[in-house]
């Protein structure tokens, strides 16, 4: 299973949930598979969406979900300690786990090698950790957005990208609905 | 009131609740009195544009966010002032500790000192410069402006408005 295929599995799971989507081929993905004004598409800004997913998670009750990716999860590996030691039960962190930057061609990132992103969340000090297979995300993040508490989810799947158009809305339109969907939905 | 009180009750007073930080020597005093009020959620982070990003997700969430860093922190969060926080048009506060100025006694702030009024300013960022305590009466303001326009807005602030440090 590639990236585009554990998305295309978990969009009925999130799509009732605040989403904070990783810039490039997965917001794409995402908008391409299931447009949400409850989606966040980053357009730019490689590595926050943990962290952005984290603030939207401690300044509202509503459960988030950040897809992140292990390379973008690299660059911004502060934010592992910053997310164990700030827990937010209603957040939950899926990191899609190809080993590769997908974006930019598919090069072998550091995850896909000695590095397993799952020890070091929990070196980090993150208490609830999952590391899954890419056909089993879905049901995994089921059960997290069922319970309370803060979950990491590692799925490790296959590298390799689907062609996918650009997002052209504006951000401005994109933060807006969002926000509408932060303050309306139950 | 010291300074960093006042400048802490400023931020509470215009309901700014969530606060994220990266020290600095000369900004020690108002991460205390931050950490120490009940009405900020304070979270450290431990790069700046990580802490950008905290603060963008807690504004969508409702939060009024500001963030206390070095003005080093400059050449690392030029991308997400851009791409993020200015390209979605997000307020942020940014105080900011301008080392490098009058007093300094490290000859490398300096370095970093001449370029952060030139990068705010091909930024477009909205730019305050507190020399004086005096000047911090300004504070209030600048807050209420900065969620007004949707801004990220800069206020440095140098060795001789912080007395020695």
């Amino acid at each position: 299973m590639i990236r585009s295929e554990i998305l295309r599995d978990i969009a009925p799971v999130i799509s009732n949930h605040l989403v904070v989507c990783n810039i490039g081929l997965p917001s794409q993905e995402l908008h391409l598979i299931d447009d949400q004004p409850s989606n966040f598409y980053m357009l730019g800004t490689m590595g926050l969406s943990s962290s952005i997913g984290l603030g939207l998670a401690l300044a509202q009750q509503k459960k988030v979900v950040a897809i992140d990716g292990d390379g973008s999860v690299l660059t911004n590996f502060g934010t592992l300690p910053t997310i164990a030691n700030n827990v937010a039960d209603n957040f939950i962190l899926l990191i899609i786990d190809n080993g590769s930057y997908g974006s930019t061609g598919d090069q072998p990132t550091y995850a896909g090698q000695k590095t397993s992103l799952t020890a070091v969340a929990k070196a980090c000090g993150c208490e609830n950790v999952i590391e899954c297979r890419a056909e089993e995300t879905a049901g995994v993040l089921e059960t997290a957005l069922a319970g309370d508490k803060m979950t990491i989810i590692v799925a490790k799947c296959e590298s390799g990208n689907i062609k996918v158009p650009v997002i052209t809305m504006d951000p401005v339109v994109i933060r807006n609905r969002f926000m509408e969907a932060v303050e309306s939905q139950a | 009131m010291s300074v960093s009180e006042k400048i802490v009750s400023d931020l509470v007073a215009n309901n700014v609740n969530f606060v994220t930080t990266v020290p600095c020597k000369q900004l020690a005093g108002v991460i205390d009195a931050v950490e120490a009020h009940d009405d900020i959620y304070h979270i450290p982070a431990n790069k700046e544009d990580e802490g950008m990003g905290l603060c963008a997700g807690a504004f969508m969430g409702g939060k009024r966010p500001a963030i206390i860093m070095q003005n080093t922190a400059i050449g690392v969060t030029i991308n997400t002032l851009v791409t993020l926080t200015q390209y979605y048009r997000m307020p942020l506060p940014m105080l900011i500790s301008y080392r490098g100025e009058l007093g300094e006694p490290v000859a490398c702030q300096v370095e970093m000192a001449v370029h952060t009024k030139a990068l705010l300013a091909q930024l477009n960022i909205p730019t305050y410069h507190f020399h004086k305590e005096e000047d911090a009466m300004e504070f209030d303001a600048i807050l209420k402006h900065t969620f007004m326009c949707n801004k990220p807005v800069a206020v440095l602030t140098d060795a001789s408005f912080w007395q020695g440090y």
